[in-house]
């Protein structure tokens, strides 16, 4: 009798195995949850779980176990957890991650194991040019793509002389050069501060004394909300136009509130850009987890979205090549409206200038003011041979 | 550079100097007096910052939030000093360095699941909340000049516990030689106590002042902490008026260094190597200035007297 239900257990569990396997889709996501930037990771968390709970959690169609998980922001433990999910779980997507330098860690091992990953915010140089890989998508944007479309706004409006500011580490100094490439006029000074900086009293005094008409600027996170407060106590904001990248956005205005009110940004999208989508998901968005969202809850669910049309489309997650066509289709509909996909499986999209505004309930969002560049692609792709 | 733009990165300088005084000095007393590494003073800072954040929210007033802030970063202080400092006092520094960045941890993550991962900001009282007209072009915050002036208050206070009052005393005699102190009938246990716990609340001070400039964060004093080592080194572990002058040497340092060090590289440098190696050299500053004063003086600036080494 034993011998027989063991058998019978046997049998049902090897039964159970491959139909496991057929018919249910494993996403794994990896995004920062913890410390401060962990604003950021919420944000994609909660934009990938309203696309997958408007689905009915489906993906094209099968039922989606969606794994998250925290890189802590350390290289190591991205790593193991990008190997625990391609490894263990054999998740079908890895999605990840918000930070450059976390994408660079989980890159080699789930690329290795020929299993798809899609970057719902990092966009580094690296993966963009000759080493570009056919399972490697960006949902976002091209890193230094943010900083070109403020350079061409301070020369479409003849800002003759601007004062640079930025962190003293990678995105910081590429920030300072996508900058640079289109705008021609005169530079104030370029200065560098330590990451994570407290009291920019010193860098405030030297804008003052600069006299530049614009200032661009790239503070990420809590320098930036420092910065904003202590830029509006300086009363320079009312002397200088403020060109900002990744300063004031939906993850820091609730800090910065009414000090950070008609400054400038530029991206991708704002949570008020003119379709109907949009408007779906920013009232869904804040219905259900009671903030406004910001970009890289914009970006996650567009990356939902579009796992959902490449299983769709590829009919299961069996034939990777199908899988592949069907993600460089993006046949979706984007929040951003026009959105495809450049050789390189970085997106070729819409660019626009932003202002920080004060909605009626006291809320605080990026607002779209005029559009910047229409179907930009960034400049590495030509290097790239897909 | 011009000359008012010196004096704005002087007053710059001072404030910051005034803010690191308040950090190091409960470090410098603890380390002096007690042999005691704590790594998590920093963390004392962070916690009087949040805390008053919160009481600002409930009271609706700066100063009763400022007040009630203070005895509960003080309560903490004296629970955790009681909970898990005691026990390490015989230990050697390994061990005190592992048991305070564990609270460093723990602390941070309690904070971020209290209060959330977003910075907070929180505004200085209103009659101080201003500006006023430095140049042309720049404002200049009221808030920043009262830090300046409580800070000062305070280090004076401070000379007057320790130079004047039998406390004082014996803290200075603690920080001599504490095994001497204890041998002579003084319960040091309890003097470790009230140190530590004055300590934490000058921490917890800083945070609450320096709250209405910077933004309220998880991690926040973590930085700050390493910059108030550099400062006690320099002035010598366990002298109040050596942490001072430290403390302002330092912030004069870092903020002129940043200032200047460019600027003054693009002279004989190539721009874009000036500015390679400026801010580089800018944030190492403090520590350049550390190594040549440990160089000259390997006890710092002014050690506690008879301090043992």
């Amino acid at each position: 009798m034993r011998n027989l239900v063991s058998a019978a257990v046997m049998a049902l569990s090897l039964a159970a195995g491959p139909a496991l396997a057929k018919d249910t889709l494993k996403v794994g996501m990896i995004v920062t949850l913890s410390g401060p930037p962990g604003a950021l990771g919420n944000q994609a968390r909660d934009g990938f779980q309203l696309a997958l709970d408007e689905m009915g959690g489906k993906l094209g169609g099968m039922e989606t176990e969606f794994i998250l998980e925290d890189d802590e922001l350390k290289a190591d433990v991205a790593q193991s957890k990008a190997r625990a999910l391609v490894e263990r779980e054999e998740v079908d997507f890895v999605v990840g991650t918000i930070f450059s330098n976390m994408l660079a860690a989980i890159y080699k091992p789930v690329i290795k194991s020929g299993t798809f990953l899609i970057s719902p915010n990092a966009g580094p140089s690296t993966f963009a040019g000759k080493n570009c890989h056919e399972n490697f998508f960006v949902t976002s944007y091209q890193n230094n793509q943010n900083f070109e479309v403020l350079g061409k706004i301070a020369t479409d409006k003849k800002y003759k002389k601007v004062f640079m500011l930025a962190p003293n580490y990678q995105a910081g100094k590429d920030a300072m050069a996508g900058f640079k490439q289109n705008y021609k006029g005169k530079i104030a000074d370029e200065v560098f501060t330590p990451l994570g900086h407290k009291d920019f009293s010193a860098e405030i005094a030297r804008i003052a004394d600069a006299e530049a008409d614009a200032l661009f600027i790239f503070m990420p996170g809590g320098m930036g909300v420092r910065f904003v407060k202590q830029f509006r106590a300086s009363g320079l904001a009312d002397k200088m136009a403020f060109l900002s990248a990744f300063t004031v956005d939906e993850t820091t205005l609730p800090a910065q509130k009414d000090d950070a009110v008609g400054m400038n940004g530029a991206t991708n999208w704002a949570p008020d850009l003119d379709n109907a989508q949009t408007a779906a998901f920013t009232a869904a968005f804040e219905e259900k987890y009671d903030y406004i969202p910001g970009g890289y809850a914009m970006q996650a669910y567009d990356t939902a979205k579009l796992i959902d049309s490449a299983v769709k489309a590829a009919g299961g997650t069996g034939d990777k090549d199908a899988v592949r066509a069907a993600l460089e289709a993006a046949d979706f509909t984007s929040l951003r409206g026009d959105f495809s996909f450049n050789n390189n499986h970085y997106p070729v999209q819409d660019f626009y200038l932003l202002e920080v505004v004060k909605r009626e309930d006291g809320k605080y969002h990026t607002s779209i003011v005029e559009k910047i560049f229409d179907d930009y692609s960034d400049s590495y792709a030509e290097a790239c041979k897909l | 550079m011009s000359s008012t733009l010196l004096l704005i990165q002087l007053l710059n300088g001072i404030q910051l100097g005034v803010l690191l005084f308040l950090i190091a000095a409960g470090l410098t007393l603890v380390f002096g007096v007690m042999g005691f590494i704590n790594l998590a003073h920093g963390v004392q800072y962070m916690i009087g910052a949040y805390l008053t954040v919160w009481f600002y929210g409930m009271t609706g007033h700066f100063g009763a939030a400022l007040v009630l802030a203070l005895l509960a970063a003080l309560a903490l202080a004296l629970f955790l000093e009681f909970a898990v400092f005691r026990h390490l006092y015989d230990r050697d520094h390994l061990d005190q360095v592992l048991a305070t960045f564990g609270v460093i941890l723990f602390l941070n993550q309690a904070v971020k699941v209290i209060w959330g991962p977003v910075p907070l900001v929180i505004s200085p009282p209103e009659f101080l909340a201003g500006t006023f007209r430095l140049t042309e072009n720049l404002n200049y915050s009221i808030w920043r000049i009262a830090i300046i002036v409580i800070g000062l208050a305070i280090a004076a206070l401070l000379w007057f516990l320790v130079t004047k009052t039998r406390i004082g005393m014996l803290v200075r005699a603690g920080a001599s030689n504490a095994e001497m102190v204890g041998a002579l009938g003084v319960d040091i246990r309890r003097l470790f106590m009230i140190v530590f716990g004055f300590g934490a609340m000058l921490a917890g001070f800083a945070g609450s002042i320096a709250a209405p400039i910077y933004s309220v964060e998880p991690g926040m004093g973590d930085g700050l902490l390493i910059t108030a080592f550099v400062v006690i080194v320099i002035g010598g572990i366990g002298s109040i008026r050596g942490t001072f002058i430290a403390a302002l040497l330092v912030g004069l340092v870092d903020t002129l260094g940043r200032s200047t060090i460019t600027d003054i590289l693009k002279l004989f440098l190539e721009p874009s190597a000036a500015n390679q190696i400026g801010p580089a050299l800018a944030s190492m500053a403090i520590y350049i200035l550390m190594a040549a004063v440990l160089f000259f003086r390997p006890e710092g600036l002014f050690p506690a007297q008879g301090r043992r080494a």
